[in-house]
């Protein structure tokens, strides 16, 4: 008998994952919709004043990305729990953290990065310049990506209470804000023709630090609500 | 008889429970319960609804940490060793574990995958064995008696020296019922071992269950 690695378990995770994904179109564009319609609002209550729109459009960039991310975050291990998945996950004898980051993955590949594709033209809207597009995508890339790996913790913790959604958002939003914060800044200065160098290290750094802690934290919660 | 797939018997030398009590809030739900289960050896779990079969079950498979006492393998206590603990049960729970979403053979796939490199051949063979051959279908389409028999073919395939099964012959028909039983006593005569929860005793030919009871 081969027994599987634990980079061919994270593989396989993430493409169940992508797949199940894939057979929900609905829930994978809710975020996604979510995220144009919030941006759109502002343009249509502000006026076409290009000015104003530039001076916002860093803030609701990423305030429409953060709770869009919070969208879909609950169903993260929801639905492993409720069907019996996230037990034998549980014994399947492969490190608990590593699935957990594999499933992190996934939920980024289908909520984030649709939205990070789709921020140029969003980003347009807002009458962002093009020079400051791809400051746009690497932060909201970086952003997304660090909101998913937070989210999964709140995901794990709230799993199985009735009302975990509220108490999702009352758990990430807090730990969300240093990178609202940088990413912010990061596209703020790109607009104003300064280099957006110094935010965006500190959000890979963020980045490196939620993808190294994070999954040993999500895999012990997760023990506890599988009790 | 054949076994339906070649074991892993070589590190499998049994488990032993001892004085194991679990309290849920304030009413204790085991207390001080104790077995030991060898190879080619079936342990019958019984009790009325609520007399802790589940959580034994649970415990035994590491799901649930106990106020007292341990599980052992090999000399050790399982949460010593809970990777290579977990890599030698196959467990099938009061839920099914599959994705409604995927197909049958997908959720076999992805199951058996995360433990072990598994063949389509092995799939398709597992799945005509549990009589869901040509079902290919997502298992959220699957009645609950087919469910159950995919649940089964995972167990199968896991190709675990211990079984943990909690209540095995859930919505299945009389074939299904007795498909159970052989593939159990295949497993037992394969020198595998089964420790089970159910209301009724398990037919096994060849095998007399020990029991444990509940109160």
């Amino acid at each position: 008998m081969h027994a599987t690695g634990f980079i061919a378990a994270m593989r396989l995770t993430i493409h169940r994952d992508l797949l199940i994904a894939f057979r929900h179109w609905g829930q994978v564009a809710q975020p996604l919709i979510f995220f144009v319609m919030v941006t759109t609002l502002f343009p249509l209550a502000l006026g076409p004043d290009l000015a104003t729109l530039r001076g916002i459009a860093a803030g609701t960039l990423w305030v429409a990305a953060l709770l869009a991310s919070l969208l879909g975050l609950e169903l993260l291990f929801r639905a492993d729990h409720a069907d019996g998945t996230l037990e034998q996950m549980l014994l399947s004898g492969q490190p608990l953290a590593m699935l957990v980051l594999a499933k992190a993955v996934a939920h980024w590949l289908v909520s984030g990065m649709p939205l990070v594709l789709l921020s140029p033209v969003v980003a347009a809207s807002l009458a962002v310049p093009r020079a400051a597009h791809n400051t746009v995508l690497l932060s909201l890339g970086l952003g997304t990506a660090i909101l998913s790996s937070l989210g999964a913790i709140g995901s794990a913790l709230t799993l199985g209470l009735r009302r975990g959604s509220l108490l999702l958002g009352l758990l990430v939003l807090p730990l969300a804000m240093p990178a609202l914060i940088f990413g912010a800044r990061a596209i703020d200065l790109s607009i104003h023709g300064d280099s957006p160098r110094g935010p965006l290290l500190l959000l890979a750094a963020m980045l490196a630090l939620a993808l190294t802690l994070t999954p040993p934290a999500v895999a012990a919660a997760l023990r506890i609500s599988a009790e | 008889m054949r076994p339906i797939f070649p074991l892993q018997l070589s590190n499998f030398s049994g488990i032993s429970a001892e004085a194991i009590e679990f309290w849920r809030g304030e009413r204790r739900v085991l207390a001080g319960v104790s077995f030991e289960l060898a190879r080619g050896e079936c342990l019958h779990v019984l009790g009325p609804n609520g007399s802790g079969k589940t959580t034994l079950l649970r415990v035994v498979a590491g799901l649930l940490e106990p106020e007292q006492g341990s599980v052992h393998w090999g000399g050790r206590p399982t949460r010593e060793q809970r990777d290579a603990w977990c890599a030698a049960f196959s467990y099938l729970a009061h839920s099914d574990g599959l994705k409604p979403e995927l197909t049958a053979r997908e959720n076999l796939a992805f199951e058996i995958g995360l433990r072990r490199r598994v063949q389509d051949a092995e799939l398709d063979e597992a799945l005509a064995r549990v009589g869901l051959a040509g079902r290919d279908q997502a298992a959220g389409t699957l009645s609950a008696g087919q469910r159950r028999r995919l649940a089964l073919a995972r167990v199968v395939l896991a190709e675990a020296p211990l079984w943990i099964l909690d209540e095995p012959y859930t919505n299945l028909d009389t074939a299904g019922a007795s498909l159970v039983s052989d593939v159990i006593t295949r497993h037992l005569d394969a020198g595998g071992a089964a420790l089970i929860a159910a209301h009724q005793p398990p037919a096994i030919p060849n095998h007399v269950p020990r029991q444990l009871v509940l109160a």
